[in-house]
């Protein structure tokens, strides 16, 4: 073993360690901190499962549109039906901490606009994440940017109230909202109050005739119904449109006139092994996102608590909780959240007002990013992708160029916009969502795929123009 | 980013600090661009672009001669079929 990967060896038993004792040490000051440390480890574990199977969903349709490789769609999909599956186990036994999202177009443009930025900024909200404990400046400026895009769109009112139409202005104030929240002044909060709260709920299940916890719902209406199906389907349009060709021109004998339907079978079988690394990742991501969602509702119920909020009031931190006693606290993995809370956090303590509006005063507070349960996993995440970047020699600083920079802010000023649009990024609003049965999930992932594909006419056009030249001066 | 003639049917592709999907794309626009045989050298320094390199080669049939990683940085050679 060389010099270096002993470095990065101890690098690596430095975080772990650090990591545990966090763990150990605020338990041992409050047991209420296992709450917290239970983000933190799953944390570490989507961080490791991430870098390890280069697991980015903005690769997913973005590698596909730009230069037809499947990899990615197929891990998503692997994560996503073993997600379901662990999900529906968890749903059944009425320890799901999920509430599917509203129902209608809305998710569609979110999905698009996310779709875009993150093709934009070169990761989704999970994937900058990943790259960021790579040791990426590049995605760390991804992350900056959607955090400070989210907190300023959460808050946004003056001129921008004049483009609320009158309808939602009225429906928002009809909801009885508490007057802290000043719900007549934000674009955010009427859209919110006056649009997204008035459509529909429901679930695959729902949609069938059975409830989410009943055992037809929960593995026939939620997983077969809303997720193998159409994860089916998805896989055989992309398996026929990008990866069938190949295959039969590599492995179809000369003398066979046709592929068999044995052939197409082996063939789709091929790319869902083709790469074992994104596969496995899948597999372990979707267990472990599945086994969260039961952990922390156990805890909820050791506790007596519905939420984190509580435990933090008990524990003696009241700056930043909702008016509801709340503070965001999904239960299971998501993003882009803490990253707003953390800017809103800030510019609640340099003196601004960000407790006013629903997002961060109604829902989902602006506690201390140090006691923030979702932000402990967040950060353990990038410590998980250090980890498994450190340990595979794959770890390395690197300093984004004016190009990328710009590239990553634009993306994740849009990624910011659009999970707050869709309630949810890659990950809240489309993996959890689609595999939970949630039929929104799926709408936000067809805006994806449609904001993906714009994206990459858009960088093919921007590559074409700098490789033309590179080209010229070669020679070639 | 640079591309550049080594030597005959030999190019170099210089993506080092681009993220996705830059170097998967510039590599998938070299290797449109050279003829059947010749050789372009790809050094990129994004992990995750590897996966997609490599799966691009499979899917077309280039051959990947070469692969090369240090501290990071990987260098890769690849003959266009």
């Amino acid at each position: 073993m060389d010099d270096q990967m002993k470095k990065n060896r101890l690098w690596a038993y430095v975080i772990i360690g650090t990591l545990a004792l966090i763990s150990a040490g605020t338990y041992a000051y409050n047991e209420y901190y296992i709450y917290l440390s239970v983000y933190l480890w799953f944390g570490l574990i989507y961080g490791m499962c991430l870098q390890y199977g280069r697991f980015c969903f903005a690769s997913a349709f973005r590698d596909l549109f730009a230069v037809g490789v499947p990899r990615m769609v197929v891990g998503i999909m692997i994560a996503t039906v073993l997600f379901a599956f662990v999900g529906a186990f968890v749903t059944a036994s009425g320890l799901s901490t999920f509430h599917p999202a509203p129902t209608s177009f809305h998710a569609v443009v979110a999905g698009f606009i996310f779709g875009i930025g993150m093709v934009f900024a070169g990761g989704c909200a999970s994937g900058s994440l990943y790259k960021t404990g790579e040791g990426s400046g590049s995605a760390l400026l991804v992350i900056l940017s959607i955090s400070v895009s989210q907190a300023i769109f959460a808050d946004i009112g003056g001129w921008t109230n004049k483009l609320v139409p009158n309808s939602w202005r009225e429906s928002a104030l009809s909801k009885g909202l508490p007057e802290s929240i000043r719900v007549e002044d934000g674009w955010l909060d009427q859209y919110l109050a006056g649009y997204v709260w008035d459509q529909p709920v429901t679930t695959f299940a729902k949609m069938s005739g059975w409830s989410n916890e009943s055992l037809m719902g929960a593995f026939l209406g939620n997983l077969v119904i809303g997720v193998i199906v159409p994860a089916a389907v998805l896989l055989i349009v992309v398996y026929l449109v990008w990866s069938r060709k190949s295959y039969m021109r590599k492995n179809l004998g000369r003398d066979q006139p046709a592929p068999t339907f044995a052939d197409d079978l082996a063939g789709f079988w091929a790319m869902i092994t083709a790469n074992k690394r994104t596969a496995i990742a899948g597999l372990v991501l979707g267990i472990a996102a599945g086994m969260h969602m039961f952990v922390i509702q156990g805890l909820r119920v050791k506790f007596g608590v519905k939420n984190a909020g509580t435990l933090l009031e008990r524990m003696g931190f009241d700056f930043g909780i909702s008016v509801n006693g709340t503070v965001f606290d999904p239960g299971y993995w998501y993003v882009t959240t803490q990253e707003a809370q953390w800017v809103g956090w800030t510019i609640q303590k340099l003196g601004g007002e960000n407790m006013d509006n629903i997002y961060f005063g109604f829902v989902n507070g602006i506690p201390n990013p140090a006691i923030n349960p979702a932000d402990w996993m967040s950060i353990a995440l990038i410590g998980g992708a250090a980890v498994m970047a450190l340990l595979s020699n794959e770890f390395k600083l690197k300093r984004p160029t004016l190009e990328l920079a710009t590239w990553a802010l634009i993306g994740g000023a849009l990624m910011g916009i659009g999970s707050r649009l869709g309630l949810g990024c890659n990950v809240g609003a489309f993996f959890v969502r689609v595999s939970q049965g949630d039929p929104s999930g799926w709408l936000f992932g067809l805006g994806m795929i449609g904001g993906a594909y714009i994206g990459v006419k858009v960088f093919n056009w921007w590559t074409e123009r700098r490789m033309a030249r590179q080209f010229e001066a070669s020679g070639i | 980013m640079k591309f550049e003639k080594m030597e005959d049917g030999h190019y170099g592709l210089d993506v080092k600090g681009y993220v996705c999907p830059h170097p998967q794309i510039y590599t998938k626009k070299a290797l449109e661009k050279v003829n059947a045989g010749e050789v372009v050298e790809v050094v990129f320094d994004n992990p995750s672009s590897g996966e997609s390199i490599a799966a691009m080669c499979e899917s077309t049939g280039d051959e990947i001669i070469e692969k090369n990683q240090e501290g990071g940085q990987y260098k890769w050679s690849i003959r266009k079929i």
